[in-house]
């Protein structure tokens, strides 16, 4: 498809009145986001945190209260949604019930003014890619959860949009078949190299979709990366905990040196890569994922296990480092020696995979 | 926090949809145009009069005065108001004035000025200038005939009102919590619930006439009275009971269905009877509920205009009081005018006190649906009485309108009772097939119009946000609370003389238009309540991607809203059709002899006491709008979405209910 342009929004802000209180607040405040044409961006934040409303505004459904929104560089705020070259497949799919699914799918090619081959065409090539041919006639309320969204997708697709926006479209599916489904979405944006932004929730559909995930909270942006960089070094506590487990352990900076830094914790000094925001002398706290943490009968923090819980893939500890809990998640236990509650242990961390927040 | 790039931009959004903002304008002028602008003229009227009398004493006598003006070749007229002679004169240069009495809107209430006794005579002289001033409300007030109209009405109402909630309740409470022989019971009720919809007004009334009347079939023939007098409050309160309770069934049925049964055995297992816990549980539960359906019926009750002219008698009351000052020989405008706007707030203070108060508690009281099916009550000593008395009033419905064909079919009701064709070739021979043929015209013109204008409201007002929704919604719902004599006599005073009297749209009056627009607007609330709680059930998101995919506002509204709200609308088809071709109460107002109206001609025949053919006109328009209803269930039962699009919408909420619980159990 050669028509994929990329999303930016400048400053946008959204308020709403409050239903009960009637108080003005933002939805939505102050985001920037510059998303490259072909990627695949999801916005991911906990309920009421303003996804859906930015969303909605890329679309034009709602209109912000400040800020701009371009798309492949031309200013769309005052287009309403259907003078956009966007396409929305919602959470509830949205399926026209009194249409089959042929002319489910057709619907915005009809009011595209193409003649009845091509339409024909487009349709049955799209069935083909989500794998519903055979199916142009069925009702709608004939379909299985999955099925519908599969033609949600291939509605949304055959208007060949610039923008693909998906919001939650698969929170209505069981656990399986939104990994499923998840895979033939990203199979099906690659194979047309489509720009689109997706909405979600499931941080695990988040990690394995996106080609940048913009985590969000209370209608800002509290981080914006790859997921390797959300999840390896979230920006600050939220993010750390939102994504993922997250264990925090404070300390203080002795000396930097170079690309590491001398680090005390509970009154040991270990070396970790260099803070970038942080002075010599400095306390500050660190994340570390339970997998990053290991634990043995050597290392350099003394601790004291609390849990010990055999998980199948991996072994679950809670140890107490002075008064910090700590979570690990000690992966093929088969080869290694299993503390007991109460037990005296020693901890070290995974290289490169402590952040100093 | 800044606001105004949003306003702006939603602005330019919408100013771009042309067909939008078209269709929102042509709504406004319409509404505006045929519902407040003839409320305003009502209003203007009662406290304006376009020209006035400014009364004076002169010290010349009448004959010296008459004298003079003969000479002159002058006009004097001479008045007796109030016992009082007043001349009316061109002017009253030449004569001494003794003292200047002031002015006043019309001759009827120059009585009011005329109160001190002075000396010398009284004169009158008319005036261009308009007079603003509130002497029609105070007149009307000490008007005799008009206050005992008001007590009429208010009485009548609340008898009414109190008995269609009884007996409504009685219904509800039998088809909810009494055991009964399901099926017989289950039809009669369906029955009695329909006759009400499918009847024209007058029906009953004509009924009862027949029945019970001097020459009544059961007065007469079986217990042998013959002074039995229907006319007046019994008579009104009766029909009109039994023309609304129906409505009371099925509004107290919905919230006895509402009603917890859990609540009702907690207090059955602490030893309550059942009688205590119908007063102690039940209907305190109800209560807002039967106040709700207590002023739907009042309101119903004091708007009826068909009943009350058949067969009330010498009990007057507002309606047709209105309707004679107009139609009858004192004209007086103003004080029909102030009668009016009396009866108008009374309807629209209820209207929304009912509405905006009593709906929303009733709701708040009774929310979610009971959790399992109630057990029925068994008991004979409850069941047998309560089935009993359904029975007997079911019977006595069905008694009523049985009797109407066996009316046109008798050769002479009271005496001769054998059957005969004779009163519908005598309805031929009056040109009865005409009367059919412009009533089903008109009848059939407005259906369409009604039908789609009030999808159209419900669309924008449920879909849309815009400035003046507020303002559409409000008007075409409130027009339910406007009285058809009401909106009749503001018809006439706001379209005779055209449009604010300037002759603009006078071609308009006393057309076969103004007949139809006049059912469009007494129809259009039904119809737009029955398609915003239609479309309510839409999840917005069906309409937004047919939006997202590129179809502007009317597209979306013909390829998606319409289809999915066919039956809302379909019924709204029917039911105007039905309304329309029963309606009297305005239409008696405006119509001209150019159409002869099915339900106006059963009026007239029914004064003057051809019940026969009455009976026959009643009898086929019943018929009419039976069979239009039957279409109507046919096309719903085979062509009908609204199912299928629930059970999609139920699907999907049900997917996600299941699916959150799997996420929550994993
Ligand atoms: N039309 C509206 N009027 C008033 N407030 C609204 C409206 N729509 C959304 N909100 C509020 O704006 C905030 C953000 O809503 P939004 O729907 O964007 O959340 P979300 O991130 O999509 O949440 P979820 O994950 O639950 O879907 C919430 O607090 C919500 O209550
Ligand atoms: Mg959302």
């Amino acid at each position: 498809m050669s028509n994929k342009k990329g999303v930016k929004l400048q400053s946008v802000s959204k308020i709403y009145e409050d239903p009960k209180t009637k108080k003005p607040f933002y939805a939505v405040k102050d985001i920037s986001l510059d998303i490259q044409p072909g990627a695949f961006v999801t916005l991911l934040g906990p309920s009421g945190c303003g996804k859906t409303t930015t969303l909605r505004m890329i679309a034009g459904f709602e209109s912000p209260d400040s800020g701009e929104i371009y798309l492949g560089g031309e200013a769309i705020n005052a287009l309403t949604p259907n003078k956009r070259d966007t396409a929305m497949v919602f959470q509830s799919y949205a399926l026209f019930p009194h249409y089959n699914v042929f002319d489910n799918v057709a619907y915005g090619l009809k009011l595209r003014k193409m003649t009845k081959d091509e339409i024909h065409r487009k349709v049955m090539d799209i069935l083909e890619l989500v794998e519903m041919t055979g199916m142009e006639s069925r009702m709608t309320n004939q379909l299985s959860g999955g099925q519908q969204q599969r033609v949600a997708l291939a509605r949304a697709l055959v208007v060949e949009p610039s923008v693909l926006l998906f919001d939650e479209p698969l929170s209505n599916l069981d656990a399986k078949l939104r990994v499923t489904m998840r895979t033939e979405i990203r199979r099906i944006q690659q194979t047309l190299g489509i720009t689109a932004v997706y909405v979600t929730h499931d941080q695990s559909e988040a990690m394995s979709l996106s080609d940048q995930i913009i985590i969000m909270y209370k209608g800002e942006i509290a981080q914006m990366g790859t997921p390797r960089e959300i999840y390896y070094q979230p920006s600050d506590e939220f993010v750390a905990d939102f994504i993922g487990e997250a264990n925090f352990i404070n300390g203080r900076i002795k000396e930097i040196k170079g690309d590491n830094c001398l680090m005390e914790i509970a009154g040991h000094t270990l070396t970790l890569p260099s803070p970038k925001k942080h002075p010599v002398g400095s306390s500050c706290r660190m994340v570390a994922r339970p997998e990053a943490v290991l634990i043995g009968k050597e290392g350099v923090l003394p601790c004291r296990v609390t849990l010990s819980c055999f998980m199948g893939a991996y072994h679950f500890y809670h140890v107490m480092l002075e008064d910090t809990l700590i979570k690990i998640t000690d992966y093929c236990p088969v080869n290694k020696h299993t503390f007991q509650a109460g037990d005296e242990a020693w901890l070290h961390f995974e290289d490169n995979c402590v952040h100093i927040l | 926090m800044q606001r105004t790039q949003r306003a702006k931009l939603e602005r330019r959004k919408f100013f771009s949809d042309p067909l939008m903002v078209g269709v929102i304008l042509i709504l406004v002028i319409f509404l505006m145009l045929f519902i407040l602008y003839p409320l305003a003229m009502l209003m203007t009227d009662s406290v304006y009069a376009p020209d006035s009398y400014s009364v004076y004493q002169v010290s010349q006598s009448p004959e010296e005065i008459k004298a003079l003006f003969a000479d002159e070749g002058k006009d004097v007229q001479v008045l007796s108001v109030d016992r009082k002679t007043v001349l009316q004169l061109e002017d009253i240069t030449g004569l001494t004035l003794t003292h200047e009495m002031g002015k006043t809107a019309s001759t009827t209430y120059m009585a009011d000025i005329l109160k001190v006794e002075l000396p010398g005579t009284t004169v009158a002289v008319k005036n261009d200038e308009g007079l603003l001033s509130l002497q029609s409300f105070p007149h009307i007030f000490r008007d005799y005939t008009f206050r005992r109209a008001f007590t009429n009405t208010v009485g009548l109402g609340m008898i009414t009102g109190v008995g269609a909630m009884l007996v409504g309740l009685l219904f509800a409470y039998v088809d909810c919590y009494v055991k009964t022989r399901s099926r017989v019971m289950k039809k009669m009720f369906d029955i009695v619930s329909l006759l009400p919809v499918v009847s024209p007004p007058f029906v009953l009334s004509l009924s009862m006439i027949l029945l019970f009347g001097k020459a009544g079939l059961v007065t007469r023939k079986l217990l042998g009275i013959y002074d039995s007098d229907v006319y007046g409050l019994s008579g009104i309160a009766i029909v009109q009971i039994m023309t609304f309770f129906p409505v009371c069934y099925l509004m107290l049925k919905g919230l006895l269905k509402n009603i917890d049964p859990s609540m009702e055995e907690a207090s059955r297992d602490m030893g309550a009877s059942r009688w205590k816990v119908f007063t102690t549980v039940t209907l305190p539960l109800m209560l807002p509920g039967l106040g709700n359906a207590f002023l739907v019926t009042f309101i119903e009750s004091v708007a009826d205009f068909a009943n009350p002219m058949l067969i009330g008698g010498s009990y007057d009351t507002l309606a047709t009081t209105i309707y004679l000052r107009i139609t009858g020989g004192s004209y007086d405008t103003q004080g029909a005018a102030a009668m009016a706007i009396v009866l108008l707030s009374m309807t629209v203070f209820l209207f929304i006190v009912q509405k905006y108060y009593l709906e929303s508690k009733t709701t708040a009281t009774l929310t979610g649906k009971a959790s399992r099916p109630r057990m029925p009550i068994t008991e004979r000593s409850v069941t047998l009485p309560l089935t009993t008395l359904c029975a007997l009033a079911s019977a006595f419905v069905i008694l009523m309108y049985v009797a109407i064909p066996f009316g046109s079919l008798f050769k002479l009701w009271g005496r001769d009772y054998s059957l005969s064709f004779k009163w519908y070739e005598q309805l031929i021979k009056a040109d009865g097939l005409k009367a059919f043929k412009d009533s089903f015209i008109l009848s059939f013109v407005a259906s369409p119009i009604t039908a789609l204008l009030s999808m159209i409201i419900a669309y924008l007002v449920v879909k849309k946000r815009f400035f003046g929704k507020g303002f559409i919604e409000f008007v075409s719902i409130l027009a339910m609370a406007v009285p058809g004599t009401v909106l009749g006599v503001g018809f006439i005073r706001g379209f005779a003389n055209g449009v604010f009297r300037t002759g603009f749209l006078q071609e308009l009056y006393g057309t076969g238009a103004i007949l139809v627009i006049v059912f469009i607007v007494r129809s259009l609330p039904v119809g737009t309540r029955s398609g915003i709680s239609a479309l309510r059930q839409i999840h917005p998101s069906i309409e937004e991607s047919a939006y997202d995919l590129g179809a502007g506002s009317g597209k979306v509204f013909t390829s998606v809203t319409l289809p999915l709200i066919k039956e809302s609308f379909f019924s709204g088809l029917v039911t105007t059709f039905v309304r329309s071709i029963t309606a009297i109460s305005a239409i008696i107002l405006l119509v001209t002899p150019r159409y002869l109206l099915i339900t106006t001609r059963i009026n007239e025949f029914a004064e003057k006491g051809s019940y026969g053919v009455a009976c026959a006109y009643a009898t086929i328009l019943i018929a009419i709008v039976y069979s239009a209803i039957l279409i109507m269930n046919l096309f719903i039962k085979y062509f009908g979405t609204s199912k299928q699009v629930r059970e999609a919408q139920k699907d999907v909420q049900q997917k996600r209910r299941e699916a959150s619980e799997r996420i929550e159990n994993l």
